[in-house]
């Protein structure tokens, strides 16, 4: 579904990534790790299509990313979950009007979703939030409110980008396991930290893959760190 | 895109999708003032070029079919003159009646520069002779020179020569008018071009979060256009209503028929007033519809 085939991306200066090639596999679940600064959240861009490579392929979903107008880009974010580090809503609406915007945006707004709306909310522990506005959120609540904006459409695939960067360890682990509950409904789930323990922990619950940016190369990193 | 932003759908409106673009007070107060205050400005604009348009149309056709003959004789010959000149007049085509204006009528004529008592029997005043023309008219160079060798003492006077330039002079106004009615429609596309740049910057991060999500760009576009559009129309409708109503209090006179007193609507002008909402709507749906295209288009 995301393929990236020996792409290199740099910025106006220097190069950022290089020779990185990735076949994300249907239900796979990888993390993603590396020091500060080295491309991890670029590396997801590219994956969603919010970036090209200056060098190199990427295919969503059996599409070249150059060739995609912003009216295919509209359509592959709908299929492909982002739970970016800073999450962004839109402050004057509830928190379960900020989750069911993606079904908005697509004129999918239903009676039936209404119900799987309030499901989703209880599944991330927000139920109790629904009407507050994002801003009177907490950081962990804003991370589980993105998360479940990420799955309401029921994309295949979900990115996170430092989702447990803001929280405190008990609710980095509830995050986890989310995702990890996500994954084993069959979504594909790419998680982009820097927290090995996290990495570490979620060993014991999934088949997880490390990749590691180092050097500008991405590598696989050993089954145990 | 544009297909996205179909007119039904624009009308009918979202609710939800309406809720997307937050609230902005003070944008939506400045473009339904703009709005106003142009439509207010067109209603004038657009009374100005009718009433001269109905002027001019009305010196023509009053002023068209009717001229004078003028024959100025010694006093004993003038009654053979006079005959003379009907039985050519008569004779040609394009002439539907001539008529010799009696002494009377002459007096009457003249009573405005001369006062009621003047003795116009004793004075050489020449005999004027009122000529109706048919829709088809006479050729007024064949006329005169019958005239000339029938009748030495008449003068035709056709009236083009003042008749002319005041229909020039009311046609330039009418196209003055419809000049201002252009330049407004294009100030207020310029405002509501600005108002709606304005809305979509200060908007920034609702769009970014909206592309974030899988909003298709016809989708944030029509939440703007929508907005502004309807913000137009009314503010525009409060503005012609207002118009009208000045307009319509304006005191007229017909019978003096003075070109300010004319200032007014008539019958389907009227009518026409109810355009100057919709086209405001028009202008605020292209205006927004190109800011919001430019703005999205410059968006990753």
């Amino acid at each position: 579904m995301i393929e990236l085939d020996n792409i290199a991306y740099s910025y106006g200066g220097g190069e950022l990534l290089s020779e990185v090639s990735l076949k994300l596999a249907p239900g796979s679940f990888h993390f993603l790790t590396g020091p500060s600064g080295s491309g991890k959240t670029t590396f997801l861009k590219l994956c969603y299509g919010a970036l090209s490579p200056t060098a190199g392929q990427v295919q969503l979903f059996g599409k070249d990313v150059r060739e995609m107008d912003r009216e295919d880009h509209a359509m592959t974010r709908r299929q492909i979950g982002v739970v970016h580090q800073d999450c962004q809503f839109l402050d004057h609406l509830s928190v379960r009007e900020n989750v069911a915007l993606p079904l908005t945006v697509a004129s999918k707004d239903s009676l039936e979703q209404h119900s799987n709306l309030k499901e989703l909310l209880t599944w991330v522990g927000l139920g109790h939030r629904a009407s507050a506005l994002p801003p009177e959120l907490s950081g962990g609540e804003r991370q589980r409110a993105a998360l479940a904006r990420a799955v309401i459409m029921s994309p295949d695939v979900v990115l996170a980008d430092e989702p447990t960067g803001n929280v405190d360890w008990e609710m980095s682990q509830r995050l986890l396991q989310l995702l990890v509950e996500l994954n084993k409904m069959g979504k594909t789930i790419l998680i982009a930290t820097h927290d090995l323990n996290l990495i570490r922990s979620a060993k014991h619950h999934v088949q997880a893959r490390v990749l590691r940016i180092s050097g500008r190369k991405l590598q696989l990193a050993g089954a145990d760190l | 895109m544009s297909k996205g932003l179909n007119l039904s759908s624009l009308i009918m409106g979202d609710a939800q999708a309406d809720r997307v673009v937050p609230p902005t007070g003070f944008t939506a107060r400045l473009t339904l003032f703009a709005a106003g205050a142009m439509a207010f400005l067109t209603v004038f604009a657009l009374a100005l070029s009718l009433a001269s348009g109905r002027l001019a149309t009305r010196w023509g056709d009053e002023l068209a079919q009717s001229s004078t003959l003028r024959i100025s004789a010694p006093e004993e010959q003038m009654a053979a003159q006079t005959a003379a000149a009907l039985t050519v007049l008569t004779g040609t085509p394009g002439i539907s009646s001539a008529r010799a204006l009696s002494v009377d009528e002459q007096r009457s004529l003249l009573a405005p520069w001369f006062g009621p008592d003047l003795p116009l029997d004793s004075l050489p005043i020449p005999q004027l002779i009122e000529i109706v023309e048919t829709e088809e008219g006479y050729d007024g160079a064949g006329l005169r020179l019958r005239l000339q060798a029938e009748v030495p003492g008449a003068v035709l006077d056709d009236h083009t020569r003042w008749r002319r330039p005041l229909e020039r002079a009311a046609g330039r106004l009418r196209l003055l008018g419809w000049i201002a009615i252009g330049l407004i429609g294009a100030a207020t596309a310029a405002m509501i071009t600005l108002a709606a740049n304005a809305a979509l910057a200060a908007n920034a991060q609702v769009i970014s979060v909206l592309r974030l999500i899988g909003a298709r760009d016809s989708y944030i576009a029509r939440a703007f256009v929508r907005r502004f559009t309807l913000r137009a129309l009314m503010g525009a409708a409060v503005g012609t209503a207002l118009g009208a109503f000045a307009v319509f209090l304006l005191p007229s006179a017909h019978e003096s028929g003075g070109f300010l007193t004319g200032l007014g609507f008539q019958g389907l002008g009227w009518a026409l007033l109810a355009l100057i909402p919709l086209l405001a709507g028009v202008v605020a749906y292209v205006a927004t519809g190109a800011a919001a295209r430019r703005t999205l288009g410059e968006l990753t």
